[in-house]
């Protein structure tokens, strides 16, 4: 087994992936797209950073982007640097790139069936990602497979690892991409969007499982989301993005408790909750995310901010600290309103 | 009003799974087994369960783009269920339906203008100056720019777009709308804006809403009864604020536990559901609920249990089909 994963392994809370100034474009027919601007951020050994953000705000470039693993030839990485265990993924070999992949950095998507190989059996696609990093047979591979499967809950494995993915049920493919993830003993899994597609049982279930695999194997885990319920779940850490710039990022309790970008406040107020009166009217955030061809000059948020000043259409604001390891990009923060919890 | 706009009456859709050289009928798939509930006017009721538990078939069958298997559906008293189509276009007028991509409800082809201004045409309602002098007037409405009207589709965004499928449904001034998850593919700050509409649409024009929905938290918002559906069948309903306070169904309690809070740290008993929904195909015996079902006992894998009242009175009454009292 190779691993340099589990033996170096940083104590909790050292930082294990620090991406500094990561600056993402593409080509596309309207000419060179800027998706992701001078985003940063660590991520801790054992903890779980949770990006969140709306459609097209960058969270998924970014987290391609830590395995070099952008639509090509379209998409690359034209700055920063991508941190992991000391060695920049932002320049790094091919072969080095490989090692991490294989063995270091896990991925799981959002729509499992993308993931998987439709014509290979679930046995087989989990055993090739066993023998690529661990000198066994395939006959232990195998045997390794079934006991990763059952580890993520699918009921009489040593059976399933004979199906194809499309025998299983949406959660029961998604255990298995997490199986997959899994086998190579990550360091750091990055999973996009892992639940999106399921039902809200079913995420419950999958959460659970990943919080206690989390746990057990001492990971890491980036989690990409538009759900900013499943991050206050789950999530240590939180990173707001919009339009391809960190809006704010800090501890999760940081977050929802003393938002302090404009763009996180009007996140919070305009989603339902339970506990709301019926039929009361959500705040808005007015207009809609502009396109990537044409952002506002200054904060990318001023044209949906009402807090707007000169200031935020001729400068884009700087992440100042707010407390701690609490950060945001706002050039008025200090002056918004005190935050009180929603309740519409 | 002392009679619902809606009432649909053990209701069942099911489809023939077909398999074989000859593609002969094996079996059914009981997608809407035996559903019964009313809309009043004025009045929205939501409908919320999760993939394949029937709701957007129910939905569907009610405006009839899917024929119901058995059952009645009651518009005004005329039970839309067994009318011949050609006898159900004034109907068209008054039950529209929103749904979930408008991106694939919309025709890509025509001007958002000669899209709202097809309902009309269809009715043999107007010339074509008042016809646009209406679309412009719907699309102010529904807060969009006059200048979409000769627009296409594709160029808008999601938002937009399902304000343009709002504003086509209620072009003909209906009684009725069927949403079938007309939020669920959109970004949180966007979704806010369109169920804000919805809800002023509502009280401007006097609408009656089924809101169908996975989202709990959507659907409770918006609602003021609603249903839980779970294979086909409803398990729990009653006034919104009253089943999410005092469920009665471990399904419903499983549901509301399962919706992830915005609010860190909030320690709180999450009950997870072991297992997963069976396939109307094959419906298990006895409750539909009962494979995974925490509580479960004998009794539950023999009988079905029927809807009975647990509490509350006339239209806010409290149904739950379960054979205990937890």
């Amino acid at each position: 087994m190779t691993s340099t994963a589990t033996n170096s392994a940083p104590a909790r809370g050292e930082v294990l992936l620090d991406v500094q100034d990561l600056a993402v474009e593409f080509d596309t027919e309207a000419g060179r797209a800027r998706a992701v601007d001078g985003v940063s951020f660590t991520v801790r050994a054992g903890q779980t950073l949770g990006i969140v953000g709306e459609s097209g705000c960058g969270k998924s470039v970014t987290a391609l982007s830590i395995l070099r693993l952008l639509p090509q030839p379209m998409g690359r990485i034209v700055g920063g640097r991508i941190l992991f265990r000391g060695q920049d993924l932002a320049t790094a070999s091919m072969e080095t790139l490989h090692k991490v992949r294989t063995g270091q950095i896990g991925m799981i998507f959002q729509e499992p069936m993308t993931a998987l190989n439709p014509v290979q059996r679930i046995g087989k696609q989990l055993s090739e990602a066993i023998l690529l990093h661990r000198g066994v047979s395939a006959r232990a591979a195998l045997e390794q497979s079934i006991e990763l499967l059952g580890k993520v809950g699918i009921p009489s494995p040593e059976m399933r690892v004979g199906e194809f993915p499309h025998q299983l049920s949406g959660g029961m493919r998604q255990r298995v991409v997490i199986a997959m993830a899994l086998a190579c003993r990550p360091a750091l899994v990055i999973a996009d969007e892992p639940t999106t597609a399921l039902d809200v049982t079913i995420q419950a279930q999958i959460l659970e499982l990943m919080k206690a695999l989390q746990d057990e194997m001492e990971m890491s885990v980036i989690l990409i989301t538009h759900d900013l319920g499943v991050i206050a779940e789950t999530c240590e850490d939180v990173l707001v993005m919009y339009a391809g710039r960190v809006a704010e990022v800090g501890p999760v309790e940081d977050i929802f408790e003393r938002p302090s970008h404009p763009y996180t406040r009007g996140l919070l107020e305009s989603i339902p909750r339970l506990e709301y009166p019926r039929k009361s009217r959500l705040r808005t955030i007015e207009g809609m995310v502009p396109a990537l061809m044409d952002l506002p000059t200054g904060c990318r948020f001023n044209n949906r901010c009402p807090h707007r000043t000169g200031r935020c259409t001729a400068e884009a604001p700087t992440l100042d600290p707010v407390a701690g390891a609490h950060r945001v990009g706002c050039h008025h923060w200090r002056g918004l309103p005190a935050w009180a919890e929603p309740a519409a | 009003m002392s009679a619902p706009l809606l009432e649909v009456r053990d209701l069942r859709t099911w489809f023939p799974v077909r398999g074989g050289v000859l593609l002969a009928a094996r079996g059914q798939c009981k997608a809407v087994d035996g559903v019964s509930l009313s809309v009043w006017p004025g009045e929205t009721v939501g409908l919320v369960g999760e993939s394949g538990c029937g709701k957007s078939t129910l939905g569907k069958s009610i405006v009839r783009l899917v024929k119901p298997t058995a059952g009645q559906v009651l518009f005004n008293g005329t039970d839309l269920a067994s009318l011949p189509r050609r006898r159900l276009k004034p109907f068209r007028r008054e039950v529209q339906m929103i749904f979930q991509d408008p991106a694939d409800s919309l025709n890509s082809r025509l001007t958002v203008g000669s899209m709202l201004e097809e309902p009309f045409l269809i009715h043999g309602i107007g010339d074509d100056a008042s016809r646009r002098e209406k679309a412009l007037e719907l699309l102010r409405v529904v807060g969009l720019p006059p200048a979409a009207i000769d627009r296409f589709p594709f160029e808008f965004s999601g938002g937009q777009r399902q304000r343009i499928g709002i504003a086509r449904a209620i072009a003909l001034n209906p009684k009725l709308i069927i949403c079938d998850e007309p939020v669920s593919a959109l970004d949180a700050s966007i979704q806010s804006q369109i169920l804000n509409l919805l809800l002023d649409l509502q009280e401007r024009l006097r609408l009656s809403y089924l809101f169908i929905a996975h989202d709990l938290a959507v659907v409770k918002h918006v609602s003021d009864r609603i249903a839980i559906m779970y294979l086909g069948h409803v398990v729990e309903s009653g006034d919104g604020e009253e089943v999410y306070r005092h469920p009665r169904h471990p399904y419903t309690r499983a549901l509301i536990s399962a919706v992830p809070q915005p609010v860190p740290r909030r320690q709180r008993y999450r009950q997870v559901l072991s297992g997963e929904v069976p396939s109307p195909i094959d419906p298990p015996p006895g409750c539909p609920f009962q494979p995974r079902c925490p509580h479960v006992q004998s009794v539950c894998r023999e009988q079905r249990p029927p809807l009975r009242e647990v509490g509350g009175s006339g239209l806010a009454v409290h149904t739950v089909a379960c054979h205990f009292d937890l």
